[in-house]
């Protein structure tokens, strides 16, 4: 029975043993049903091997949705423990698994895959393309992503979850002081779907450079387009530093080496400092693509082109560039002098100025437009106040000496989820439903739509405004309770209720795409929106290669031109269309990756050397597979044609 | 597929040139990645713990000799590939040969390396100099050791079916990623072995 030990949880508790139970059942629902509806082909031809750029990321999507609502129960639980002081809902050791997964769950796997699937689906149709440039590497990049996320998912039920924090700063992280494998599952999970996210930035770099429609060049691509490039160039630079920290982790952790240990010449600063060389660029991945899509959503619902094209571009590149120059403020009062602090004071501040730019860029697109209120529109409206609030008190945190008071204090935790959720969470919704007639040919609810992005302001407001106050007072993050005497009750009171609303509308972004589903017509155009991008000069659904004829594009808003200007976009007679054959290796690879993944959490190295030949077997398959891909014929071209014109 | 004849046959086709420019931008993430080590090594360099320091356990032998295997090699990977372009096969497959059997001579020096530094006290474990040292060069080592049989893999696949635009593509880029080894190695080089012996 020893062997079987290491898998139990540490610390079990009765929601521990509700959660394995709920998730047996759900395996066994999800096998049974797929079994009863003879659905084991459809899903295997249709999802599991596909190399679609569109299906792909509507699998993002889903695994984005999925991680939202894990993410969103370990809040509300962090929540509910806080609302009353000297609570007990949780105990100590429970609240610090919740605060870790919270984080790691909301940033890697929930907005990371957010920002895949409207790079996926959205950038090929949008510069004209009928698939990325490494379709087949694109899938492994999804499956890659997917097992990580699942591996990381299981911690909380097979061995114990990771309680250091999402930052895992050493030596907290380190074996000394967290004995139990969740921390193994933090390096390895995170790595896995880490090589995935490197792939898809090469992939779209490559894509975005070489696979334009004839006549698009880089200036006349529209914003999304750019800002999913630069985003992928940090992704590129700064992704390889966080597989180095965490494989220094992993052999600190489980190969006794002294990268950030205590004696033996270990720096503990080294972790930090590397984290956070990885951790702030990726900050800007995730909120980049987020101007992205507000740039297309505003520009369309003013009825104008986008204001400052050009200053919209420069601003994000100064933006990418600055990203990695200021680490050193997640840790002013660690230690490295009045100096180096001021240094990155500055640069810290000096990312405002193009952020700004940005920011009065879109009110002076807004300025003479005729603006429609949409449920995107109101996203983007409700974001620009929002998120200027969050970026004053990060320029009040970029101050080292001012920060002594914050630093590690609620104040913190309201100031980034400040510009986390206006700024990344609203853009992701205001893209899922802009884009979702594109996906599945009917529009979500527009009042219902409305309601929820109310209540998810009102609710936003409420739960993180108090915060700003009770940090200011003093009340440190990451405690599990405090005093009746400390005087926070109020204030998290008010948090907590907050919580339970922004929870409402979670619930009902749900309810809101069954009942789409359900009611709403079917009957719309190829571009509901009466948008400006090529996009949606397409048909609803996509084709499978997305243009019959590549489009001819003379400007940013090759759609507008077409619309307004008389231009043709679609010149030319059909060709047959060359298309990448689907293959099942991607996402057998990510299995084997997955077994690979949980055997080295838990030491057991007999199978990880199995499954380690596995995977370079899998690559020594591809190598020496010849794949030329099929075509589709003029004739097919026709057919499919016809049948969505008629449609 | 369409073939374009005025470029090389590794550039020929589109799905070619993506492939290298994509192999171009995957090189520069490998750099991030050798900088981040090099950036760890160089903080710990001094923090040698109760264990030895570089100065004490370096040998100029072994160093120079994997030195000059590993750029040997890279010069024979470039006559590989000035043979492919030229059109001559059998020239091409020895020189290929010949750069994986230098590759072989290196990973072997580099373990009689890594022995002797076990031997010495200067295992993995024994500081955080001793860490950062061998998880660069292990790192370096492992890139070899893939590259062997990618390499390996590549001139079997070129016995089989010619100097076609797909093998050619796939030798290209592998000479990129040798080329590569061998300039990380000469950072190894210069900034641990030398800077460490001096």
């Amino acid at each position: 029975m020893d062997f079987f030990d290491r898998f139990a949880v540490p610390h079990p508790s009765l929601a521990i043993y509700a959660s394995m139970a709920a998730i047996g059942l759900t395996i066994i629902a999800v096998i049974a049903g797929l079994t009863y509806f003879k659905k084991w082909g459809y899903l295997w031809r249709e999802w599991l091997t596909t190399v679609d750029h569109k299906r792909i990321g509507i699998m993002y999507l889903l695994s984005a949705l999925l991680m939202l609502f894990r993410g969103g129960v370990d809040a509300i639980m962090m929540r509910a423990q806080l609302a009353v002081p000297e609570n007990t809902l949780l105990d100590a050791q429970h609240y610090n698994e919740i605060f870790t997964t919270h984080g790691i769950v909301m940033i890697l796997f929930m907005a990371m895959p957010f920002i895949m699937f409207f790079m996926n689906f959205v950038v090929p149709l949008q510069i004209g393309a009928r698939d990325v440039a490494f379709p087949r590497l694109n899938a492994l990049s999804f499956w890659l992503f997917f097992m990580g996320a699942m591996l990381f998912n299981i911690s909380f039920v097979v061995g114990g979850s990771p309680d250091a924090g999402w930052t895992s700063y050493f030596p907290l992280a380190g074996t000394e002081f967290s004995e139990s494998v969740g921390n193994n599952y933090y390096m390895i999970a995170i790595q896995i779907a880490g090589i995935g996210t490197l792939m898809t930035g090469i992939n779209f770099i490559t894509t975005i450079l070489k696979m334009r429609a004839p006549g698009m060049t880089l200036m006349k691509m529209p914003m999304f387009t750019w800002s999913a490039l630069i985003a992928n160039v940090i992704i590129v630079f700064a992704f390889p530093v966080l597989a180095v920290l965490l494989a220094m982790g992993t052999l600190d952790r489980q190969f006794g080496t002294n990268f950030f240990t205590m004696d033996n010449g270990g720096m503990d600063m080294l972790w930090a400092n590397i984290f956070w060389v990885w951790g702030h660029p990726e900050v800007y991945i995730l909120i980049l693509p987020a101007f992205g899509i507000y740039s297309e959503v505003i520009s369309t619902f003013a009825r104008r082109n986008l204001y400052g094209y050009k200053s919209m571009v420069g601003s994000m590149v100064i933006i990418s560039l600055l990203s990695f120059l200021v680490w050193a403020h997640h840790f002013f009062t660690m230690g490295q002098g009045a100096f180096t602090n001021s240094i990155f004071s500055i640069t810290t501040m000096a990312i405002a100025v193009p952020t700004g730019v940005k920011i009065f860029n879109w009110l002076l697109t807004l300025r003479k437009g005729k603006i429609v209120f949409t449920t995107p529109m109101l996203y983007s409206m409700l974001f620009i106040p929002l998120f200027t609030l969050g970026g004053v008190t990060g320029v009040m945190l970029a101050m080292s000496a001012a920060d002594y008071q914050y630093h590690n204090t609620m104040f913190l935790v309201a100031h980034f989820h400040n510009v986390i959720i206006p700024g990344v969470v609203y853009a992701m919704l205001a893209g899922l439903h802009y884009y979702w007639p594109k996906m599945f040919g009917f529009m979500l609810n527009e009042k219902i739509g409305k309601w929820t992005a109310w209540l998810l302001s009102i609710g936003f407001i409420l739960a993180f405004m108090p915060m700003y106050v009770s940090g200011l007072d003093g009340q440190a993050r990451r405690m599990y309770t405090y005093s009746e005497a400390a005087g926070f009750g109020l204030m998290n009171m008010i948090s907590f209720v907050g919580a339970a609303i922004m929870a409402i509308g979670f619930v009902l972004i749900v309810y809101n795409i069954y009942y789409s589903t359900r009611y709403e017509s079917r009957d719309i155009s190829n571009d509901p929106w009466d948008a400006r991008t090529l996009e949606w000069s397409t048909h609803t659904p996509v084709p499978e290669y997305n243009f019959a004829i590549l489009p001819d594009v003379r400007s940013n808003e090759a759609l507008w031109d077409a619309k307004k200007n008389g231009h043709v976009l679609f010149k030319g007679e059909y060709q047959k269309i060359h298309m990448p054959n689907n293959s099942g290796i991607p996402f057998i690879m990510s299995c084997i990756f997955f077994v690979w993944g949980f055997s080295f959490v838990f030491s057991l190295w007999i199978p990880v050397i199995l499954t380690t030949i596995g995977i370079f077997v899998c690559m020594a398959l591809r190598s020496f597979e010849q794949d030329h891909g099929r075509y589709i014929s003029v004739k097919e071209i026709e057919e499919t044609e016809t049948n969505l014109r008629g449609a | 597929m369409k073939i374009d004849n005025s470029l090389p046959l590794e550039y020929s086709t589109e799905e070619n040139s993506l492939k290298i420019l994509g192999f171009w931008i995957f090189l520069g993430a490998e750099i991030m990645l050798f900088a981040t080590l090099f950036a760890t090594y160089f903080t710990l360099e001094n923090r040698t713990g109760s264990g030895p320091t570089g100065a004490e356990i370096f040998q100029i032998t072994p160093v120079l000799f994997e030195t000059i295997i590993l750029l040997t090699s890279s010069f024979t990977v470039g006559l590989g590939i000035h043979a492919m372009r030229i059109g001559k096969q059998k020239a091409m497959v020895t020189f290929f040969s010949i750069t994986l059997l230098l590759g072989l001579a290196f990973l072997g020096v580099e373990i009689f390396e890594f022995v002797t530094y076990v031997h010495e006290g200067a295992g993995i474990q024994t500081s955080a100099f001793t860490s950062a040292l061998l998880t660069t060069l292990g790192t370096h080592g492992a890139h070899v050791t893939l590259g062997f049989f990618w390499g390996l893999f590549i001139i079997l696949q070129i016995k089989k079916r010619g100097l076609t635009p797909q093998t050619t593509n796939k030798a290209f880029i592998f000479s990129l990623y040798w080329h590569f080894l061998d300039v990380v190695w000469i950072f190894i080089f210069s900034f641990i072995y030398l800077k460490g012996m001096m």
